[in-house]
């Protein structure tokens, strides 16, 4: 843990707090709405500890409250989740822990703690990155959504109203300016960014048709733009591996 | 609440069917010898879904528009970030332009 106060600089605790708090107040607003909606507190308090995934425990609580089936609610939840195994895909190995610790560094992986990741330039500091920002939304995150219950006497009155409506503050547009923040330095680089431009189209047009979850899954085919075609031994002299995987035989 | 045991498996769904998203697709990054230029495309591949999620969650709500604050803010933030403005800058931008022209009646 101390590693981890070494690692990463002041600015860079500093971003991932921020993101916290915002993280905490969504929460917040999550744990008052499902309750609102006829759940008792323990449903989007275990569901914020279990999951740990905010867009599909909003979608989970949604449809069941409107009276949907929970496991057709829990079948589109996993769809909103399924960009996880991308993410998970991504990481350098290591990142996420070895062993046991590994165990938890898997709990943790999420939108915010993932991009945070990927912003740091070396394997160190994207260890580091990773624990603060997966920790930090694990406290902040379930800690928000449990919040609304003691404040609910207290402060009922005076954030209730409030809560509801993050929207007023803007709360919303949040999350997208923060992962925007973190990737605008790997868009710099115009394929990239040609890419990305493509991707987001991609989502964008298919997010009308498709169930929420697969829009941005449809979007990793723009990955498809910035794949070289490997040189032709005609044409370079040397004689490159191609940028192909292979598989490891297992032990 | 109706029918708690069908809501608790629908909980332990997914819960579980996360953990396994989040777990498989490292299990393939061990399984598979990856050359730096894959790896590096991998990442980009990454940076290509978080864009795409950027666009989805500013300008779209379910499945239609989300309303001009959200993308007018998320926007203005884009343009702070790509003239390196700071975090808390950009992160506080987004909300208060939103909040300001959803103050002002656009929704």
């Amino acid at each position: 843990m101390r590693s981890i106060w070494r690692t990463l600089d002041r600015r860079g605790l500093a971003d991932i707090g921020l993101t916290c708090v915002a993280v905490f107040f969504i929460g917040l607003s999550y744990g008052a709405i499902a309750v609102a909606s006829g759940f008792p507190l323990w449903v989007p308090a275990a569901l914020s500890v279990l999951v740990l995934a905010g867009a599909s425990e909003f979608l989970f609580v949604g449809i069941v409250a409107a009276g949907g089936s929970p496991i057709a609610a829990a079948l589109a939840g996993l769809l909103v989740n399924s960009r996880h195994l991308p993410y998970g895909l991504a990481l350098p190995p290591g990142v996420t822990g070895r062993r046991w610790g590994r165990l938890l560094g898997t709990h943790v992986m999420n939108d915010e703690s993932v991009v945070f990741a990927l912003a740091q330039p070396d394997p160190g500091r994207k260890r580091a990155a990773y624990w603060a920002c997966g920790l930090g939304v694990l406290a902040c995150w379930p800690g928000g959504a449990v919040a609304c219950w003691p404040g609910g006497a207290v402060l009922g009155g005076l954030i209730g109203s409030a809560v509801h409506d993050t929207n007023a503050f803007g709360l919303d547009a949040m999350f997208p300016a923060v992962i925007l923040a973190l990737i605008v330095k790997d868009l710099r680089d115009a394929r990239t960014m040609r890419a990305a431009l493509a991707g987001a189209a991609i989502a964008l047009a298919a997010t009308p048709f498709l169930p929420a979850g697969l829009p941005v899954l449809l979007a990793l085919a723009a990955v498809l733009l910035l794949v070289r075609a490997p040189a032709t031994k005609a044409s370079t002299g040397s004689d490159e591996e191609p940028a192909g995987a292979r598989v490891r035989t297992a032990p | 609440m109706k029918d708690s045991a069908l809501v608790v498996a629908g909980m332990a769904t997914l819960a579980a069917g996360t953990y396994a998203f989040r777990q498989s697709g490292q299990l393939l990054r061990a399984r598979i010898t990856f050359p730096p230029r894959a790896a590096k495309l991998l990442e980009a591949a990454a940076v290509i879904l978080l864009a795409a999620l950027v666009a989805t969650t500013a300008l779209t709500e379910g499945h239609g528009f989300s309303g001009f604050a959200r993308p007018a803010g998320v926007l203005v933030a884009g343009v702070l970030a790509w003239r390196k403005a700071p975090f808390l800058v950009v992160v506080l931008a987004a909300a208060a332009v939103t909040a300001l022209l959803r103050l002002l009646g656009v929704s």
